[in-house]
């Protein structure tokens, strides 16, 4: 097992290396956006350029970025959006907003998405399922500004309970904060819950008809002890790796929602670098969800072997 | 005894019949073909069922409604935008739907009595009802004065009333042409600001006032005096068509300002005479005045069009790629896995941005943004080919083809892969919404501007509703209808379709 999961993470770290190479490349051959002569910072981003070697060949311009970042953390300088400011400082300036706002939307969808699945489970083939069912599809299939838009429109508009953006600063823990960021907690989240209902509902029902629940109920247990001993802790098996999977992946997903509820974060940062453009930042940010990508699925494979110790990883079929 | 039976002389034997040929009888029942056996399982499904009819409505929806909107992409209407669903003869007969009727709060007396005025002009009351009265105290020099508000339903487009431009004098003499021939009034009298306590910036005030604010003065039947110019010094340009009721024949139409003349029109029935139908706006207009019945059209045109094509070029390379992986397994199967990964490990958004970037401005926007699409897309499609071969390349029949000396390529595509085609023409119907939802994200985020090349999309269309959802919700509404009903449908047909092809796996999600 161990050997596996060094395997996979060594893999990991080779794809990590192959993309960031790859991209870096490609950003470095675009032509440079020219620099705002009467700005201050205009000299610093000038010879920090000269620093990273823009006008070397690439191979070596990728050895001073990887050497850059792996001694000094440094990821060069914005030179668009924020002119002459740390790459690296504008980027851990905006993680919080994105981390809260996405923890608030999992710790809401968690208990909501699998109540809902279990429901469904044992209510399996009545009216109540197919309703679940059907409407965890709709919600899957329908795209998240269409949600961001009606919550919008009801909470803020129609209702005026909720405030329409997100408010600046980074008092992240005050109530008015809080109540403004729901807005985007809610949007992220109907996806999530969908995700998390369809799972658990599968897996219940898979597991639900099984011998050893006929076992279980056999040796006397009732249905409500058989159920929540015996078929939720092995429907876990999926859905809690599923919980890491999507807490990793909403982080990528929330672009969207980020730039309509205007959210100080990640996702607002990177779109805003995309459309500048602001290329140091960009590079940054492309390496940062790239890894939250391969971090995913490294995760959500190797947590199967952790909770469930029949699956035995790497083994030879 | 148990000798009876034996050796029964041949003579006995006598044959049953000789004249006709048997064969084995014929089945009586139709045999069912593979597809057949499918759509017979498909048709049982009744929300996929559904879903189809669905899925054909919006089809059919994205062919006729560029044919039959009376607009096309390019018309962009100056004044009519982000402007709510109208059609006229529901809107005469006080239909509560498509009257291009739109709330506006906080109305007081004075604001009611200036829409009211504007259709005592034209013709065309803007107002369409009282939808609310709200009385509020305030003090005012210690004494305690109500004033009543109104929540005023107004119908937008007879709203916009009069407006002042200036035209060429052959445009001028052009209108008056129209008004000749129809008998609409597009140009109304004009009106000097003297005459009018010096307000020079509300063309739609006719009427004596008595303060700059604009309060009317009226008459002892409480209607409104009309404060015509009949200032003969007033140079304008000829003027030889119909006059507004009430001209004593003096009133002048237009002022000349160099070289062009200015006047006073009324902007529905400019419209009538610019494009000569009346606005007809099924789904109302955007931002840019586009006609939104037609260009959801238009962006459905393009986005079912585009998923199209994507998923074929996908199917294709991620069967060829998934068979060669599959099918010869070991080193060249890990190697192509590992490029795989790298391509599948690229987020999409990056691979959109670097494509419009570097290929933009040699293959246009929309060729880039396709070969972002075709770079990773291919990479479901080949895991699941590359399973299917796993599972039958050991089988027998495989073995005893090759036996028979069937070639590689042979045993690939003659033997194994018609058993993945379920699966793919599964995946086809989960490949396309998929497709289309990550089309219009992208255009939605700006990331990609298709609007030179497709008109418009869904996407754009839904970006520019966002930025006035709350004022004018129709124009997020409407494309959001659509894109969800599409997304949804397909989704429910992709899923009645894997249950058809794969009756083993039905009701497991994915």
């Amino acid at each position: 097992m161990w050997k596996y999961i060094t395997q996979r993470i060594l893999l990991m770290f080779m794809t990590l290396f192959i993309i960031t190479g790859i991209c870096f490349v490609l950003i470095r051959m675009l032509p440079l956006p020219p620099l705002p002569a009467e700005d201050p910072h205009s000299v610093i981003v000038e010879m920090q350029r000269e620093a990273a070697g823009y006008n070397k060949p690439y191979m070596v311009q990728f050895g001073i970025f990887l050497k850059n970042i792996f001694t000094k953390f440094d990821w060069g300088v914005s030179d668009k959006l924020y002119i002459g400011r740390e790459v690296a400082d504008i980027f851990l300036d905006k993680l919080p907003a994105t981390i809260i706002v996405n923890i608030y939307s999992i710790l809401l969808s968690i208990p909501i998405g699998i109540l809902l699945g279990i429901f469904a489970a044992l209510k399996k083939n009545t009216w109540i399922d197919h309703t679940i069912s059907t409407l965890t599809m709709v919600v899957i299939s329908v795209p998240s500004f269409v949600y961001a838009f009606i919550i919008q429109y009801v909470f803020y508009y129609k209702l005026n309970i909720l405030p329409a953006l997100m408010n600046a600063g980074k008092d992240f823990f005050t109530w008015s904060m809080f109540k403004s960021m729901l807005p985007a907690i809610m949007s992220l989240s109907f996806g999530v819950i969908a995700g998390f209902t369809r799972t658990t509902r599968a897996e219940l029902t898979e597991v639900l008809t099984s011998e050893f629940m006929l076992l279980a109920r056999t040796k006397g247990l009732t249905k409500t002890q058989a159920t929540v001993r015996h078929a939720l802790k092995n429907c876990m098996v999926v859905v809690l790796p599923s919980i890491f999977g999507q807490f990793i992946s909403i982080l990528s997903g929330s672009l969207i929602i980020e730039r309509i509820f205007s959210v100080p974060g990640v996702g607002t940062l990177y779109l805003n670098s995309i459309l500048a453009p602001d290329y140091p930042l960009f590079m940054m940010l492309t390496v940062f969800y790239t890894s939250i990508g391969l971090v995913a699925a490294i995760v959500v494979d190797i947590s199967y072997g952790f909770i469930d110790p029949r699956i035995r990883m790497g083994s030879k079929k | 005894m148990e000798n009876k039976f034996e050796n029964i002389p041949k003579e006995l034997f006598e044959f049953a019949q000789l004249d006709e040929v048997l064969h084995d009888k014929k089945m009586e029942t139709k045999a069912r073909g593979f597809f057949a056996d499918a759509l017979l399982r498909f048709k049982k499904n009744r929300s996929s069922v559904v879903a189809a009819w669905i899925i054909g409505f919006l089809i059919l929806f994205a062919i006729i409604s560029p044919i039959t909107s009376p607009y096309t992409i390019k018309d962009k209407d100056v004044i009519y935008q982000n402007y709510p669903p109208y059609i006229e003869g529901m809107a005469e007969k006080g239909s509560s739907i498509f009257n291009g009727g739109k709330v506006l709060a906080s109305q007081n007396e004075q604001s009611l009595d200036k829409w009211h005025a504007i259709g005592k002009e034209t013709g065309m009351d803007p107002v369409i009802g009282i939808r609310g009265t709200e009385e509020v105290e305030s003090k005012h020099r210690g004494q305690t004065r109500i004033t009543k508000y109104y929540k005023l339903e107004l119908n937008q487009y007879y709203a916009v009333g009069i407006r002042t431009q200036t035209f060429s004098y052959e445009e001028f003499a052009d209108i008056q042409r129209f008004q000749n021939e129809t008998g609409i009034q597009v140009i109304y009298p004009w009106v000097e600001a003297k005459d009018i306590a010096g307000i020079d910036n509300d063309p739609s005030i006719w009427y004596q006032v008595s303060d700059a604010k604009g309060t009317p003065v009226k008459d002892e039947n409480g209607n409104w005096i009309p404060a015509y110019s009949s200032n003969s010094a007033i140079e304008g340009a000829p003027y030889n068509s119909q006059r507004i009721e009430g001209d004593p024949g003096t009133w002048i139409y237009s002022v000349r300002k160099s070289g062009a003349v200015s006047a006073r029109f009324c902007y529905y029935n400019y419209y009538i005479y610019k494009n000569g139908h009346v606005p007809r706006y099924l789904f109302g207009t955007n931002v840019m005045g586009q006609d939104l019945f037609m260009a959801i059209g238009v962006g459905a045109r393009f986005s079912l069009l585009f998923a199209l094509v994507v998923s074929t070029i996908n199917l294709f390379i991620g069967a060829i790629y998934g068979a060669v992986q599959g099918y010869y397994g070991g080193k060249i199967d890990m190697i192509m896995d590992r490029v795989a990964d790298v391509l599948s490990g690229l987020p999409f958004i990056v691979c959109v941005t670097l494509f419009q970037k570097h290929l933009a401005n040699q293959v246009g926007a929309v060729g880039s943004f396709l070969f972002a699409f075709v770079l990773t897309g291919w990479i479901g499609m080949s895991a699941l080919v590359r399973k299917q071969f796993y599972r039958f390349k050991g089988q027998e029949y495989v073995l005893a083809a090759r036996t028979l000396g069937a070639s590689d390529k042979r045993l690939m595509f003659k033997h194994i892969f018609p058993n993945s085609l379920g699966t793919i023409i599964t995946s086809c119907a989960l490949v396309i919404p998929s497709v289309i939802n990550s089309e219009t994200n992208m255009t939605y985020l700006g990331i990609v501007n298709l609007s030179e090349f497709a008109g418009t999309t869904i996407g754009t269309l839904m970006s520019q509703g966002q930025s006035v959802a709350t004022t004018s919700p129709h124009a997020m509404v409407f494309p959001a209808i659509f894109i969800s009903l599409l997304l949804i449908s397909f989704n429910l047909f992709g899923n009645g379709l894997r249950d058809a092809f794969n009756p083993s796996t039905r009701g497991m999600e994915d």
